[in-house]
């Protein structure tokens, strides 16, 4: 049997870094191939070259024995290629229908497209209605949109990159199903991804890349999970380390929070109720856009609610904005760095000044004591283990785990009472996560309050002691995490989102 | 193909050595431009930069005129790149100098004939708070009706054009000049006179103010927590609101502070170098000043030097006109060639260039 496409020696080098180094594997037909790697392995520079967006300056490829060197996307997908990205690239205001049609170079006429969307949508058991408006779709809807668009070009090799970080449990199993069916049709299928378990019960074969080389190959089902993360870290991980102790007093409660989002594409809250105790960690989990974003912010202070819809230590702060609640000791970190955690241009001594002013002292009767900052900026790189020349660099220059680390560091620094922070970890590497994770542990440990925003399920049952969900602006009632299974927690997370599995 | 790529940190060596760069591309240019027109280019260069400065017969008069013409330039341009640091846009500085000098000038004549030693602060704190109070309506719109202070701030140069015009012709008109319009003069009467502080520098209480400015718009920026308030809104809007920026209370004191500096500059130049309020008395110091402000990049001792600069290629282009017969036209285009050298340069600092294909998608 030949190969469906076959991949030799490709090899993609930037200034500084070779992304791919001398790359060789094979696809077979049907196959569910997984590429496996940690954040910076070099698999999106891989399928990119795949995909005709890069081109790679060694090496070569074959789709069916013939020469493949698709020049640009397009070239691609006339081939029989495609792709669904991770971030998805439709737009907010126009329906599914609309959406798909943009994407594709001959669009036939709208009645016949809605008709062809809803044929496929009903073979591959994906649920869509072409009329719908895609701001009101939620994350997984928005996946089907860019799912069927790629299934409506027929195409031999679908590429997916990292697809379940934004579903719950039960609508992972329908994207399965929907996976395997087409498999079994011929469709071979490219899944990146690092969550192993995953791949394990999805994928045929594996290719796992590290630090742009292949450093080995399994077949997924016949290798544990173990085995393969040893492969794509390059060494053992320990979990966090954590002893038992009883939570101690309230810290922040939080009773009738709702909140109006400011963007006609935003979250409302409704009615969040929460508390967290001295000593504990709260886990929220959630697909993206369930509130997250909205719910940081009314805890940060950027969003203003009715002073006693939050109180801490029994005071009202509802109505306080940052620096007064920081000053409290309430301290939050947004989930994104760039531009919100951090000022992307400002060097990382100013970055410091950012949160830590107050707290740490960081100013005298109006002016800022840059020697101070410097310093404080230093203890946060010595202690969090920042990979950076020094405080004077600025925070765009920082690999996202670096920077991670340190805008985490500089909130723990503080000695906060309640901690929040918004996706701790994510697009962060193996270590650092680990790193981070510990040291929220060990904040709690040390008796403050801690509450991680999280759509990393895995993450949450390791670190939390009680776990809630948040859906559509709404938080479930919370329960120990300890013994929670996926299913449950998928359950809390809203179930598949109006998705009923179809019977094959 | 030619690209540019962004530098992780600015050049220093092209911060300091683009505009010097700039200024030698310039004079070539501007050279073959007037030797084509048929003057010498060695000469015009000359004429343009160095004898407003050191000549025997021009200096004497040029040479004040540098401070006197660069003053408001710089006073104003320092309070706008506040503004502009954080991304908020007073386009309309020339009628808050027009309003500045109105209030300034109204309340000197409202003591005529008093020749009190305290007239003159008065009328300073007046030419402060007509700034403020112009910028004030863009600002306040903004905030509480989210109106687009570029639109409103520049529209209001209008009005206050229309009220400079009924005031030289009317409210504010000298009594005693036989109906001709314009106020009576301020600089020729004690108490409400702006003078020379020393003889043949030209530098009078508003070019003293313009440095004081400079230093103490330098130490906000650098060490002031609202200078580091008002960087971080410019660079990242989000993270400023979760610093705890207020970004009303921001846009109320950056256009306040540049208000109160336009108004200010209006006022020394209606009491000094101008004298009286006249129908023309704005000669479009609050536009050039958003240049200087720009070419200075927006860092106030940049924004001196940029100010110096440009206030001597206004006198220097003037007398190549007188002393070469150069058409008015090929000095604009020589100063339009400047800030184009000047800010083609400075791409150079934060961006390297790249011959060939692009490598990354």
């Amino acid at each position: 049997m030949t190969a469906l496409l076959e991949i030799e020696g490709l090899t993609k080098a930037y200034p500084g870094v070779v992304a791919n180094d001398d790359v060789s594997f094979a696809i077979q037909p049907g196959e569910v191939h997984a590429l496996l790697g940690e954040n910076g392995a070099g698999k999106s520079t891989l399928v990119k070259m795949i995909y005709g967006l890069v081109k790679p300056d060694r090496g070569a490829m074959r789709l069916n024995g013939a020469a493949y060197a698709p020049a640009e996307p397009r070239a691609a997908r006339g081939a029989g290629v495609a792709m669904v990205f991770q971030h998805f690239s439709l737009f907010e205001a126009l329906s599914v229908a609309e959406n798909v049609a943009l994407g594709m170079e001959t669009p036939p006429k709208p009645r016949d497209l809605a008709r062809q969307i809803r044929e496929v949508s009903e073979t591959y058991g994906l649920p869509l209605d072409p009329d719908r408006m895609v701001g009101d779709l939620s994350a997984g809807e928005r996946q089907r949109v860019e799912i069927i668009r790629c299934l409506l070009q027929d195409p031999k090799l679908l590429i997916m990159d990292e697809p379940t970080s934004v579903l719950t449990p039960q609508e992972v199993e329908i994207l399965f199903h929907t996976l395997r069916k087409l498999s079994a049709e011929g469709t071979a299928i490219l899944y990146i991804s690092h969550k192993l378990e995953e791949i394990r019960a999805l994928c045929d074969a594996a290719t796992i890349l590290r630090l742009g080389k292949k450093v080995g190959e399994c077949t997924p089902r016949e290798v544990t999970a173990a085995h393969m993360a040893e492969l794509m870290v390059g060494k053992s991980l320990s979990a966090p380390a954590r002893d038992a102790s009883k939570p101690g007093e309230v810290l922040l409660h939080v009773a009738g929070l709702s909140v109006t989002p400011a963007s006609p594409f935003g979250t409302p809250l409704r009615e969040v109720a929460l508390e967290v105790r001295a000593g504990e960690v709260l886990g929220i989990g959630g697909v993206a856009g369930n509130g997250q974003d909205e719910l940081l912010a009314a805890l940060s202070g950027e969003t203003l609610v009715a002073p006693g819809a939050i109180t801490l230590k029994g005071a009202p702060v509802g109505a306080l904005g940052p620096n007064a609640r920081r000053a409290l000791g309430l301290l939050c970190a947004p989930e994104e760095r760039l531009g919100h955690a951090a000022a992307p241009d400002m060097s990382l001594t100013e970055n410091a000044v950012l949160t830590a002013r107050i707290r740490k002292g960081l100013d005298r009767s109006g002016f800022v004591d840059w020697g101070k900052a410097k310093g404080f900026a230093e203890e946060i790189i010595a202690r969090f283990d920042v990979r950076t020349p020094g405080p004077g660099v600025a925070a765009r220059a920082l690999s996202g785990g670096n920077l991670q680390k340190y805008v985490i560091g500089r909130e723990i620094l503080q000695a906060p009472t309640v901690l929040v922070v918004n996706q701790p970890t994510w697009g962060v590497d193996a270590s650092a996560a680990a790193a981070i994770r510990q040291a929220l542990l060990d904040l709690a440990q040390g008796g403050a309050a801690v509450i991680v925003i999280s759509q990393d399920l895995d993450e949450l049952l390791e670190i939390s002691d009680r776990f809630c969900a948040l859906n559509e602006g709404r938080l479930s009632a919370p329960r120990p995490a300890r013994g929670l299974t996926m299913e449950q927690i998928g359950l809390m997370l809203g179930g598949a989102h109006d998705m009923h599995e179809v019977v094959a | 193909m030619i690209r540019l790529e962004k530098r992780p940190q600015p050049s220093r060596g092209w911060v300091i050595g683009g505009p010097i760069l700039a200024v030698a591309l310039t004079m070539v240019a501007g050279g073959v431009m007037f030797a084509l027109l048929g003057s010498d280019p060695v000469e015009a260069m000359r004429i343009i930069f160095w004898d407003p400065l050191f000549s025997e017969r021009f200096a004497s008069y040029s040479r004040p005129q540098l401070l006197v013409k660069a003053g408001p330039l710089i006073l104003i341009a320092v309070g706008l790149s506040l503004g502009f640091r954080a991304g908020i846009w007073n386009i309309g500085a020339e009628g808050q100098y027009i309003v500045g000098a109105l209030f300034g000038a109204a309340f000197g004549l409202a003591f005529y004939p008093s020749e009190s030693a305290l007239i003159f602060p008065g009328m300073v704190l007046a030419g402060l708070l007509g700034g403020v109070l112009w910028a004030m309506i863009p600002a306040l719109l903004k905030v509480y009706a989210r109106t687009n202070e570029i639109l409103v701030s520049l529209l209001l140069v209008y009005v206050a054009e229309a009220m400079l015009a009924s005031a030289a012709t009317g409210w504010l008109r000298n009594p005693e000049g036989s109906g001709f319009p314009g106020s009576r003069n301020l600089s020729r009467h004690p108490g409400t006179d702006n003078p020379e502080l020393i003889a043949g520098t030209g530098m009078h209480w508003g070019v003293l103010a313009a440095f004081v400015a400079v230093i103490a718009a330098y130490v906000l920026m650098q060490r002031h927590v609202l200078g580091y308030q008002i960087r971080l809104s410019g660079e990242a809007p989000r993270a400023a609101r979760f610093g705890g920026v207020n970004p009303a209370r921001l846009v109320l004191l950056c256009m306040g502070i540049s208000g109160a500096l336009a108004g200010a500059a209006g006022l020394f130049e209606v009491s000094g170098p101008a004298g009286q309020i006249t129908i023309d008395f704005n000669a479009g110091y609050g536009f050039t000043a958003i240049i200087v402000a720009f070419l200075g990049r927006l860092n106030p001792l940049g924004i001196l030097l940029a100010g110096l600069l440009l206030a001597l290629t206004f006198i220097g282009g003037e007398l190549a006109q007188l002393m070469l017969g150069l058409p008015a036209p090929s000095i604009q285009a020589f100063q339009g060639m400047l800030l184009f050298f000047l800010l083609a340069i400075d791409v150079l600092a934060n961006y390297r260039v790249k011959w060939g294909r692009e490598a990354a998608a």
